[in-house]
């Protein structure tokens, strides 16, 4: 197989390997996209047994206070995003996005609380440009390392409690969102209950040295497999979750993103640290107004997966655009297309037919309700 | 008379009309197919024009026309369970009949042999 010589590894590269992966490259990184098993049946795995994956692209970074004080950390992160962070309990994770002065999203992200600092998780093509971003923000406050010794998995579905139970007892205890620190096979790990599948399941920070070890012991569960990107991105799509580059970027707010659930009271108009974040004027704004545009779920009418890029109608004529398809494809678990994308305000009534520009031909699709499956978080 | 494509096709050809599907290498590296989308009978297309579709969970590839003709039949069957051509891609799950309008154009096709070396 032709190796880029351009492109990182994570530590379980050889892994990938050697299950027999094909490898793409993905923000920078050689992985796998999909393994022997193929796409479809690593998502249905994923929906009724665990599915494992490698995640270590993504960039894990540690903000600790100069101070000593949690609260010092806090307040300097909610100065680069709209969040509540001094609100987040020890032990407690939450979504953030990281805004620019024009309403715009830089990357979305976790955030946890982790008592003596703040843990990080950001995405892999941003992650050199949110740590700088990190570093000038917080210069003051703060200090702020990115880990380049952990490697990061997700182990994701219905039995992942129980195949990580029997590693770790304490694991039914966690809630969704909940953040702690245990040995797994004797290797101190940090593990969040969470993910991107709409699936119970644990991300699990592993240190490199051991990264290999334990998912090697993860995956020789029988209710384990390994799951690769193309999955990942249908699991995601179905469970109406965004991806950053695709469905929001900087060209979109987090109104527009219908992401708004992320910003909590503290940090609207009338809470008690209102604003102070970039782009505030212009995302309070929309979140008093409303935006002229929303992201929404699509539902093509027929068979015909829906990709991103496709442009979006009013009338099966083409004539009157109404909008832009941000991410699509098939959905394995809803048995047939589905799509997210942005659309006017006017349109994004849930049950609106629009049509959808597929080689050519306006295909009926109709504003749905996210997520298309049901979430089964264990909150 | 069978040939293939480096476009990763295959050409069954009786009688100046050239039974089209593809093979089984494009079929694994496309992975599960969920949808496929036909030419309509009738229509003509020259070589390399896109004459059908095929969609993964993740991407949507085309299928190109290997050589100048007319669609004279189409494979319902894998619109119905696109998941054919991942089980049978050389046999059941063909695509469409070509009437070849020049039929002594196949002879520059590959043969079987070169095509298992192109893959390789």
């Amino acid at each position: 197989m032709e190796q880029n010589p351009h492109l990182k590894h994570t530590p379980l590269h050889a892994l990938h390997l050697s299950l027999g992966a094909r490898m793409v490259p993905f923000a920078g990184y050689d992985m796998p996209v999909q393994y022997p098993d193929g796409v479809m049946k690593e998502h249905q795995h994923t929906r009724v047994a665990a599915g494992l994956f490698d995640v270590s692209h993504m960039g894990q970074v540690i903000v600790r206070p100069k101070s000593g004080k949690i609260e010092d950390a806090a307040l300097a992160l909610e100065k680069l995003v709209p969040v509540d962070v001094l609100g987040l309990g020890e032990g407690r994770q939450r979504y953030a996005i990281f805004t620019n002065a024009e309403g715009g999203i830089l990357d979305d992200l976790m955030i946890a609380n982790r008592g003596d600092h703040l843990f990080l998780v950001v995405n892999a093509a941003c992650k050199d440009a949110d740590f700088e971003h990190l570093k000038k923000g917080l210069a003051d406050t703060c200090e702020v390392t990115m880990l380049d010794d952990r490697a990061l998995i997700a182990l994701q579905g219905p039995h992942a409690e129980a195949v990580l139970g029997e590693l770790w007892a304490d694991v039914s205890a966690m809630r969704f969102m909940d953040v702690a620190e245990a040995d797994l096979h004797d290797v101190a790990c940090i593990i969040s209950r969470s993910g991107y599948t709409g699936e119970d399941g644990f991300e699990i920070s592993i240190p490199v040295a051991s990264a290999v070890d334990v998912t090697q012991r993860l995956l020789e569960h029988p209710d384990v497999k390994p799951i690769g990107l193309g999955a990942r991105d249908s699991l995601r799509l179905e469970a109406g979750l965004c991806l950053y580059g695709n469905d929001i970027d900087t060209t979109t707010t987090p109104v527009e993103g219908a992401i708004e659930w992320a910003m909590q009271k503290a940090r609207r108009a009338g809470g008690a640290r209102e604003g102070g974040f970039p782009g505030a004027d212009r995302i309070l704004g929309q979140l008093a107004d409303g935006a002229s545009r929303r992201r929404v779920g699509l539902k093509p009418e027929g068979r015909a997966p829906v990709r991103g890029g496709a442009n979006l109608f009013a009338d099966a004529e083409g004539k009157t655009p109404v909008g832009q398809v941000t991410s699509g494809g098939f959905g394995p678990s809803v048995d047939g297309p589905v799509a997210m994308g942005y659309v006017d305000a006017g349109h994004i009534e849930i049950g609106t037919t629009l049509f959808a520009e597929v080689r050519g031909k306006y295909l009926p699709i109709a504003v749905a309700a996210l997520p298309f499956v049901k979430q089964t978080y264990k909150r | 008379m069978l040939k293939f494509t480096e476009e990763h096709e295959w050409l069954k050809i009786e009688a100046g009309v050239a039974t089209v599907g593809i093979t089984e290498h494009a079929a694994g590296q496309l992975g599960d197919l969920v949808f496929v989308e036909l030419p309509e009978t009738g229509s003509t297309f020259a070589k390399g024009d896109t004459a059908a579709t095929v969609e993964s969970v993740k991407a949507a590839s085309d299928v190109y026309c290997p050589l100048d003709g007319e669609i004279v039949e189409v494979n319902q069957a894998i619109v119905d369970d696109p998941s054919l051509v991942n089980s049978d891609p050389q046999g059941a799950a063909w695509f469409f009949k070509l009437k070849l309008a020049n039929p002594s154009e196949a002879d520059a096709l590959l043969e079987e042999a070169a095509y298992k070396e192109l893959v390789a």
